[in-house]
């Protein structure tokens, strides 16, 4: 009882710091807002004006039909270039996509000879090497066949794909985006609000103050992990509502709540590894780089970025140790997939069980470094 | 005023220092108010006044440290407002700044610091090594040349920091508070080397502030300062006389203005009659053998006292000397190594939380919660106490009549006066009724008014509430004030007893004088070394030494620049962290964006719903598990597991093989196979989409060459060809992108941090008042983590090479050329960032913001830059990162040279001249 008190008080006191604090106010609301907002729209449908040259040895009424077939959003206008300046083009980075049209390609295709069209691709954008080289043989296949369908009646292929995206239907990366970076603002703010909340204790010296009064470090540790993790899970549900639903339109397949459930278990491990973090560094600016260290490795590795099953097996198996990484999976099959309980509750319970030994891990070493701080 | 011209002929009637009406303010604080002054040449100048009246302020202004805002000074003969004469004299006057060793850097050993600042002035090698061996002889320090500054005694930094002003042999000294803190004997000793060195050099005037009003009286000229102005100035014999006082303390407090001096009287101690608590014997505190080791340093070294009930008790000593170390394991917050401490007959447990509620405790920063009011400062730590919710307001209440805080309820305590967050520290140690107050120097930096005000208050709380106190102190006269003192240094106690008891023991004049003679017994006296005849050998050759000095004037100096980046580099080897995140960081996160941005897609998690099972469709179903890109999982039994599995994330492909499926293809009619894919993430929904519908074409060909089914053939081919990366890879495509985009960031970074963490610390001020130019201070920082960066990006490359099995294709001659081309872009921008901040975190941001968004979005890291608009592109066109990616890939992966890469060297080269230079032009020489 005496116990839940202090630790009340001291985490009211804990909000009234961040309070006052503009700073932190200023980047909790850019963090939640703006920098959410910004990841969606500024994410680039798919393929964004790649840069296409065209090489036209043809120069027929087919191969000007292919050239006007690449427009934006998807391609800038290509530009027509000779022969000898494709390589070029691609070795400084200029073009990405460089197609060869061959001498009598109309000619050879309407004679059924089956013309071969090169297709050069800047392999070292990969994201857009590979994707632009379905569309583009998408564009010269079906440009091609509709001006022989023109000439001739039609044939259709035998057997159709017939392709269902779920849980995004148009692949609307906007979507994936908002959310994946609600999910990663959460555990980057957890960590430097609750770091901080202890580093700046501990230079104006009030630290000193708290440990001569009746309080324990467990209190202290928890009402600082409580407080922060209160106020990131406000923010965040305040996120998912105004901006992700209410002005990005993201259609949130399951329920917030249940995502938020996990974000509060999550957030359990990700300010305690703050406090953590806190003990190691002797400043602020320590913080910071070790903040840098540490938060990259866990937004890029834990999935939400790219899928897991790119990774080496051994980063696979090492990042089941990363809250986030559970987060991350829980969060994706709420939101997208509309997932309940029961299917994302192995997520639940690891990410339960991490929470519990970075809590005492961190509270261990918080004991044994306020010796030093004091 | 206008007499600028360097004749020294009438140096001895001129006065040094003239100051004409100069007024200073930050931001709404006003330090100096218009002040006028002639400081007198040839003396020992002293300016009295508490802390936080400006006299710090004033000397910055007249070593030329800060730039004057109003008003007029002119120092050695010349006006301080101009440049040229600031250049031209700044070698003449030293200028050492409050802190203990504030301008030194504790990393550097003692004669690598003194190595340091003879450099910037000049001195070849012979000169160096003369005087540096005359100063260290003749302060002691000679033995501890090779200690890192860091880790000396106050006194002894104090006395580093006079060695490093006199290095160049200066006609103007000016020293800020340089005793502070230090203990009385070191005291002592630091104005005998003064004296001794002004002895040996007649000319030379020194410019002293102090808080310390009893070392004052001993100065030749005075300066008494208040609130920004001028109280009185005269030799201290004049204005005792004016003042018809006995002290300079008891003459400073008549001199304040009327409205300061309300109120104040001098105080009188009633003495403690124990008798009246009934016995003689109850004990507060009793401490035996207290030890307290931190590895192998002693700390405090078994200390014992009893301090009685109701006794005011002080711990006199200097910064250091184990009295903080002392109370914070009476108060339970440090276990102690060894020995015992009891508190009101119970032992002192660092986990028994009772004995907290009995005392009181207040530190020397007066740490208050500045984010809280100072009501609510009260309460919290009254709830805190678990006070009675009830009593709480009525309490509070009075604490803040009591402690005269009642117009300020709602103020924050950071926009309060010095002294009345002293009060306020006070309440809150107050506010739980404790038996025992502990208070760590609870005056430092506090007026003389404020602070007897504040005695005051504490001897009630003793006589009348029978609190007892335990204080910390530095003040002789403080300590004076107290029923007992122990003397402490060296973490140990030398003695205890009343403070006239100890005078009397030592048949000294003073406490001080007593003091300073336990002191000596203790053997403290051999660290300062006599002056020995070495030393005064040395002074001759110094001598000859001193004349060629003031001559090398403020040109671009080869040898500031390598002194800068030699103690840079020194710095930087020594600081573990810093190395660390250097070498190791990019490293970790090249791994980490190695295996993180990965964009194949492999052994995807599929499964099957075959409807037919007919040879055809297990054919069918064939070409899909034999892809290296997909593993199958178990079958799908219903659409209900289909969707369970889905939804759970465990498959991100499903293929539907509808019945009948063979016999219709065989027939030619129309088929439809059923594909599922997982859309939640965008990228690889698209990539898994690639897939299917390249390994459905294929079958679809291979099956009709075969069966010769589907009779027509395709209208025409596309041969796609990945260049430079055949088989399409994650890693050729990300590790020769990430190079350039860590090479940015950290090394940015880093240069940004070395030079803020100089504003930080304070050492900044060593561009301010030596020579070195900020070229030379710019580019001698600058060229350290150029090699630093280099070296990152030769270990980067053998990680690329050796780990990710990513070769160099083209010539190493041409990458090598471009990054070093680049990191010295890359530093620069970060030198440009260090000029807009101020703090550490927020060069930090900035840098990371300045760096990581350009880079990773303009740079055509993803898309390429002609796919950008607007602002994006333009900043894209220019960014180094944008040429630093075509070199790099272009060398690692499309084996271009040195001659095809031309363009991408020119434009990199053409951004260094305007980053540095702009950043050099952004320094500032003067503090504004």
């Amino acid at each position: 009882m005496r116990h839940l008190k202090n630790i009340f008080r001291l985490g009211v006191k804990e909000l009234w710091s961040l309070a006052r604090d503009p700073m932190m106010v200023v980047l909790i609301v850019f963090s939640f807002t703006f920098s959410v907002y910004s990841a969606s729209s500024a994410l680039p449908e798919t393929l964004n004006k790649a840069a296409v040259a065209i090489v036209d040895e043809d120069d027929s009424p087919l191969s000007l039909r292919i050239f006007s077939a690449f427009y934006p959003p998807q391609f800038i206008p290509p530009e027509r270039i000779p022969i000898e300046e494709g390589d070029r083009g691609l070795d400084t980075g200029k073009y990405t996509f460089v197609l060869n049209i061959p001498p009598n390609f109309q000619q050879d295709v309407l004679a059924g000879r089956s013309p071969d069209i090169q297709l050069n691709v800047d392999a070292t954008r990969m994201t857009q090497a590979f994707m632009g080289s379905g569309y583009i043989q998408q564009i010269v296949m079906g440009e091609v066949s509709e001006f022989v369908q023109n000439y001739r009646g039609s044939s259709e292929s035998p057997v159709v794909l017939s392709l269902r995206f779920r849980f995004n239907q148009n692949l609307t990366k906007a979507w994936f985006g908002a959310l994946v970076q609600v999910i990663n603002q959460i555990t980057m703010i957890s960590i430097i609000l609750t770091g901080a909340a202890l580093i700046r204790e501990r230079e104006h010296g009030t630290i000193e103050h708290l440990l001569v009064m009746p309080v324990t470090p467990m209190e202290i540790m928890v009402s600082k992990v409580l407080a922060m993790g209160l106020v990131v899970l406000v923010s965040a549900a305040a996120s998912m509502v105004f901006v992700v639903q209410w002005l990005l339109h993201v259609p949130v397949g399951g329920s917030v709540a249940l995502f938020l459930v996990g974000a509060a278990l999550t957030l359990f491990s990700t300010t305690a590894l703050g406090i953590y973090l806190a003990t190691m560094a002797r400043s602020m600016p320590q913080f910071g780089m070790l903040i840098v260290l540490v938060l990259l490795p866990l937004q890029m590795l834990s999935g939400g970025n790219t899928p897991r099953e790119n990774m080496p097996e051994a980063v696979q198996h090492i990042m089941l140790l990363a809250p986030t990484t559970h987060f991350v999976e829980l969060g994706q099959s709420i939101l997208f997939r509309a997932s309940g309980l029961d299917i994302v509750w192995p997520s639940f319970l690891a990410i339960i069980v991490i929470g519990s030994v970075f809590f005492g891990i961190s509270l261990a070493r918080f004991r044994k470094s306020l010796v030093q701080m004091a | 005023m206008n007499d600028s011209s360097p004749s020294r002929v009438s140096a001895e009637d001129r006065p040094v220092v003239r100051v004409f009406g100069a007024s200073l303010v930050y931001g709404k604080t006003r330090a100096l108010d218009d002040i006028s002054l002639d400081i007198p040449a040839g003396c020992m100048v002293g300016l009295i006044g508490p802390d936080g009246v400006g006299k710090s302020s004033l000397l910055a202004l007249i070593s030329g440290a800060r730039a004057i805002q109003e008003g007029a000074i002119e120092v050695l003969n010349g006006d301080m407002r101009q440049k040229h004469h600031r250049n031209g004299v700044c070698p003449r006057i030293a200028y050492m700044p409050q802190g203990l060793g504030k301008n030194l850097y504790p990393i550097l050993t003692v004669e690598e610091n003194l190595q340091f600042f003879a450099r910037l002035f000049g001195l070849d090698v012979a000169e160096r090594r003369s005087r540096i061996d005359y100063l260290t002889q003749r302060t002691g320090l000679y033995s501890f040349l090779t200690r890192p500054a860091g880790k000396l005694s106050g006194g002894m930094k104090q006395k580093l920091g006079l060695c490093c002003s006199l290095i160049h042999d200066p006609e103007l000294l000016i020293l800020d508070e340089p005793t502070t803190g230090v203990d009385p004997l070191a005291r002592a000793q630091f104005w005998e080397l003064i004296a001794s060195f002004r002895k040996s050099d007649q000319k030379m005037s020194v410019v002293v502030a102090t808080a310390y009003m009893d070392e004052a009286q001993g100065f030749d000229w005075l300066v008494a300062m208040d609130a920004g102005k001028v109280l009185d100035t005269g030799t201290s014999a004049e204005i005792l006389a004016k003042t018809a006082s006995d002290s300079l303390e008891e003459a400073f407090i008549k001199l304040l203005p009327e409205e300061k001096r309300r109120g104040h009287e001098p105080i009188t101690i009633p003495p403690l009659h124990l008798e009246e608590t009934g016995k003689a014997d109850d004990i507060a505190i009793e401490a035996k053998d207290l030890t307290m080791r931190f590895g192998d340093f002693t700390a405090v070294d078994h200390v014992s006292f009893r301090i009685r009930r109701g006794e005011i008790f002080g711990f006199l000593g200097s910064n250091g000397c184990g009295k903080s170390t002392t109370m914070k394991m009476l108060t339970g917050l440090l276990p102690a190594t060894e020995g015992k401490a009891w508190m009101f007959g119970r032992l002192v447990d660092s986990r028994d939380l009772n004995t907290r509620r009995n005392v009181g405790y207040m530190s020397q920063s007066f740490s208050l919660y500045s984010e809280l009011t100072v009501r609510q400062n009260l309460v919290l730590h009254a709830r805190l106490f678990h006070m009675p919710e009830s009593k709480i307001p009525k309490r509070v209440h009075e604490m803040l009549q009591r402690f005269g805080l009642e117009s300020v309820p709602d103020s924050l305590p950071d926009n309060l006066p010095l002294g009345v967050r002293q009060r306020l520290s006070l309440a809150v140690a107050m506010v739980h009724h404790p038996e025992m107050l502990i208070l760590d120097e609870p005056t430092s930096g506090v007026d003389p008014v404020a602070r007897d005000n504040f005695w005051r208050l504490l001897i009630e709380l003793s006589r009348r509430d029978k609190v007892t106190i335990f204080i910390t102190t530095h003040f002789m006269n403080e300590a004076e004030r107290c029923d007992r003192i122990s003397l402490m240094h060296a973490g140990r106690v030398l003695d205890s007893d009343s403070p006239a008891a100890l005078v009397a023991k030592k048949k000294a004049s003073g406490l001080e004088d007593a003091f300073i003679q336990y002191l000596v017994e203790a053997g403290a006296v051999d660290k300062a070394g006599d002056i020995s005849p070495a030393g005064a050998a040395g002074t001759a050759g110094a001598k000859q030494a001193a004349g060629p000095i003031a001559a090398h004037a403020a040109h671009f100096s080869l040898n500031r620049l390598l002194s800068y980046m030699w103690r840079e580099a020194l710095e930087l080897r020594r600081d573990p962290l810093r190395t660390t995140m250097a070498l190791f960081g990019s490293l970790i996160l090249m791994l980490v964006m190695g295996y993180g941005i990965s964009m194949d897609v492999e052994d995807l998690s599929y499964a099957m719903i075959d409807r037919d099972d007919s040879g055809i469709s297990r054919n069918y179903a064939l070409n899909i598990s034999g892809s290296r890109y997909f593993k199958e999982k178990e079958p799908l039994t219903s659409y209900t597991d289909l969707d369970r599995r889905m939804r759970g994330g465990k498959l991100s492909l499903v293929i539907e093989i509808p019945p009948r499926f063979g016999r219709d293809l065989q027939r030619g009619r129309p088929v439809e196979v059923g594909v599922w894919i997982d859309g939640a993430m965008p990228t690889r929904a698209e990539t898994i989409k690639g897939y299917v519908e390249g390994m459905h074409q294929g079958w679809l060909t291979e099956h009709a060459r075969l069966g010769a089914a589907g009779s027509s053939m395709a209208l025409a081919k596309i041969e796609t060809r990945y260049r430079y990366n055949p088989d399409v890879q994650s890693l050729p495509a990300m590790v020769p992108g990430v190079m350039p985009l860590l090479l940015i960031m950290l090394p940015a970074m880093l240069s940004a941090l070395a030079v803020v963490r100089e504003k930080e610390m304070g050492s900044i001020l060593n561009l301010y008042t030596t020579p070195v130019t900020r070229t030379e201070f710019m580019l001698g920082k600058q060229v350290p983590y150029v090699m630093l960066a280099m070296l990152n990006f030769l270990l980067m490359t053998l990680m690329a090479v050796v780990l990710f099995d990513v070769p160099v294709k083209g010539s190493f001659i041409a990458l090598s050329l471009g990054a070093l081309i680049y990191c010295i872009v890359a530093t620069g921008i970060g030198l440009l960032a260090s000029t807009f901040t101020r703090s550490q975190i927020a060069a930090m941001f900035l840098t990371m913001i300045g760096t990581l968004l350009p880079a990773g979005q303009f740079s055509g890291l993803t898309d390429s830059t002609a796919s950008l608009e607007g602002a994006g592109r333009m900043i894209g066109e220019v960014y180094p990162t944008t040429h630093m990616l075509i070199i790099s890939r272009g060398v690692f992966n499309k084996a271009l040279g040195i001659t095809d890469l031309t363009g991408a060297y020119l434009a990199m080269l053409a951004a260094v001249p305007v980053v540095v230079g702009l950043s050099i032009f952004l320094l500032k020489k003067q503090e504004a």
